[in-house]
């Protein structure tokens, strides 16, 4: 791939949440790429260290108990982890913003929508006044269909789908370069997860926004991601683009996560779950750290964890069986 | 708003009825006659009679109870047993004392209070944290009138740079309201402190600090204004305790406040005077309550469409 059109670059990141009770391996070694203008769709369960991988980029990680130990995360050319606090709170907002999971608690409750959307168009143009940064939040509230003249109401006068239209609204306020969004439709019903994909992929075309979706929806996935991560137990076990993946998933993992797709064409009524649970992050299987759950799996892979190995051009996968 | 208010108002009379006739019955049943204190051991036991029917004790329950409450409608709190003054002059000459050393104390608490606890969950764990919670724990285990007794004895007794006792000017404020200001101020920390760190962990705050915003405003626009609820409440309760209760201090550093008066007035059994001092102080707490529950309309967006 060429250096100089991929926005967003994570180079061997490793971040450990470090408790009393044990070192959770949140993430570990992970490589990553963004080409700019690009949706990329970070795939896998719950504590794979989806969030966490997201949180790092933007340096929102609560320390303690996490901790960035290696790894470069490389945006616009430059690494944000070497980046002091000041300059990292300008990118913040501006140029990297984020759309989180759970609308209902993701705004204040005690300030109106327009003050926290004004609030960061302020924070990233000191010039602008009061009234002109009113004006822009409100027009930011029409764009996400919300009329203007709520712009004076708190948080707990908008329903689930309206909180995430408002919080939409200030993620692309300042019209960032990357959007991250946390799994922003799991907390919403199935209804408005579509107004809310739709609206998102209206506006990130709009703005020519590149961005992260965080999602376990491989329904999602296919709709709007240009490429894919899938993310197992602090590793990316797969990486490429929608195409490669959905038509020769590869990595044992991910033709478990197909296999877990209901099909309406096919007679068979039972799914086909992967066996077991996600590993104890703080006690992590040695060599692979899928093998206890893999099918395939044989001695050498409780040994050697795998490399990444390039299967056609652009696809990653990490497996030592193929 | 305004009707809220004007419920809540109307609700108070049953409460001042309530508290009226529980502090007439309780002075009624406890042993112990006002004449024998007024007048001494000479008195014969004609002129004790005749005491006895001028200040109206000769009545039944029923009948006393109900000329007091037939005054009280009037206005009239009745006349100090000992002074010979009527009640309400001598509750507004006390309770202006107790107020100024009630404001003082709690604006103490507040500013002292907020900071420790804000800056103790904002730097959890953390050495400043460890000692201002220990603080925190002995201001709120220590004895008021040991700690008034302690603070008296190094400030006017050995180095005799502020009064002892009485209330002539501000200074002779300082040592009480400490006095008073310890026990709330620790209480206010503990409050604010268990407050913040739950509203530092809310979601809302991780979005505050995505869009870049930085951590001292994040603390005070953000954080604060959603701990406050609980601290209101704390502080609410200490100031309506401080204006009518701060007994033990008032009498320790002869502050002629509405606490001190009570107490004298339920040691000579002057029954007007403790009634009168007690509707007073439930008036202020059920009033003090009343604009913690506005203050809360007023933080909170949330409660405030309820009050409609």
């Amino acid at each position: 791939m060429n250096e100089h059109t991929n926005l967003l670059e994570i180079k061997d990141l490793t971040v450990h949440y470090v408790t009393v009770d044990g070192t959770v391996h949140a993430v570990e070694n992970l490589n990553l790429t963004l080409p700019e203008g690009k949706t990329l769709g970070l795939v896998g369960e719950t504590g794979a260290g989806k969030t966490t991988t997201v949180k790092a980029i933007m340096q929102i990680l609560p320390d303690p108990p996490a901790k960035i130990l290696t790894g470069e995360v490389i945006f616009c050319g430059e690494d944000l982890l070497k980046k002091n606090k000041k300059s990292m709170r300008k990118i913040r907002g501006k140029q990297i913003s984020m759309i989180f999971q759970d609308p209902m608690t993701s705004l204040n409750p005690v300030i109106t929508v327009g003050e926290q959307i004004m609030e960061v168009i302020r924070l990233h143009d000191k010039k602008i006044s009061k009234k002109d940064a009113y004006t822009k939040a409100c027009e930011m509230l029409e764009l996400v269909g919300i009329k203007a003249d709520r712009a004076g109401d708190y948080p707990h006068q908008f329903s689930g789908g309206m909180k995430q239209r408002v919080i939409i609204a200030m993620a692309l306020a300042c019209n960032p370069r990357l959007l991250i969004a946390d799994e922003p439709t799991t907390a919403l019903d199935v209804t408005i997860q579509a107004q809310v994909l739709e609206l998102m992929r209206k506006l990130k075309a709009k703005y020519q926004t590149s961005m992260i979706m965080i999602t376990h929806d491989l329904g999602i996935v296919a709709e709007i991601c240009d490429y894919v991560a899938v993310m197992y137990a602090g590793e990316i076990v797969e990486y490429g683009n929608r195409e490669q993946l959905f038509h020769r998933p590869s990595h044992p993992y991910t033709k478990g996560l197909f296999a877990c797709i209901p099909n309406l064409m096919e007679e068979e009524t039972t799914l086909i779950p992967i066996e077991g649970m996600t590993p104890d992050p703080t006690n992590l299987p040695t060599g692979c750290r899928f093998h206890p759950r893999c099918p395939y799996a044989t001695e050498e892979c409780s040994k050697t964890n795998p490399a990444s190995k390039e299967i056609e051009n652009g696809h990653h996968v990490k497996c030592l069986h193929i | 708003m305004l009707k809220y208010i004007g419920r809540r108002l109307l609700m108070m009379i049953p409460v001042m009825l309530g508290v009226i006739l529980i502090v007439f019955t309780l002075m009624y049943i406890t042993p112990g006659d006002p004449v024998d204190t007024l007048l001494g051991d000479d008195a014969t036991p004609e002129m004790a009679e005749q005491l006895r029917e001028e200040l109206g004790l000769n009545g039944t329950y029923i009948e006393r109870l109900g000329k007091y409450l037939v005054n009280l409608a009037h206005g009239d709190l009745g006349i100090c047993y000992s002074t010979k003054q009527p009640v309400m002059d001598r509750i507004i000459q006390t309770f202006p004392n107790s107020l100024k050393l009630a404001g003082c104390s709690v604006l103490l608490s507040v500013a002292i209070g907020l900071t420790l606890g804000i800056v103790s969950a904002v730097k959890q764990y953390s050495l400043f944290d460890n000692i201002a919670m220990t603080l925190a724990m002995i201001g709120n285990a220590m004895p008021n009138f040991w700690q008034g007794l302690l603070l008296m004895l190094l400030f006017a007794l050995h180095w005799k740079i502020l009064p002892a006792s009485g209330f002539d000017g501000w200074t002779y404020m300082i040592l009480p309201a400490i006095t008073i200001g310890t026990s709330s101020a620790a209480a206010v920390a503990r409050m604010t402190r268990s407050s913040m760190l739950e509203v530092i962990r809310q979601d809302y705050i991780t979005t505050a600090e995505a869009k870049g915003q930085t951590e001292l405003k994040i603390i005070i626009f953000h954080a604060l204004k959603n701990a406050l609820i609980p601290v209101i409440t704390t502080i609410g309760i200490q100031f309506g305790h401080l204006l009518g209760g701060a007994v033990l201090t008032e009498s320790i550093f002869a502050v002629p406040g509405v606490g001190k008066m009570m107490v004298d007035a339920i040691k000579a059994r002057n029954y007007p005077v403790v009634q009168g001092g007690v509707l007073m102080v439930a008036l202020t707490f059920s009033l003090v309550n009343l604009a913690v529950d506005i203050l809360y309309a007023f933080v909170d967006p949330r409660i405030r469409s309820q009050y409609k």
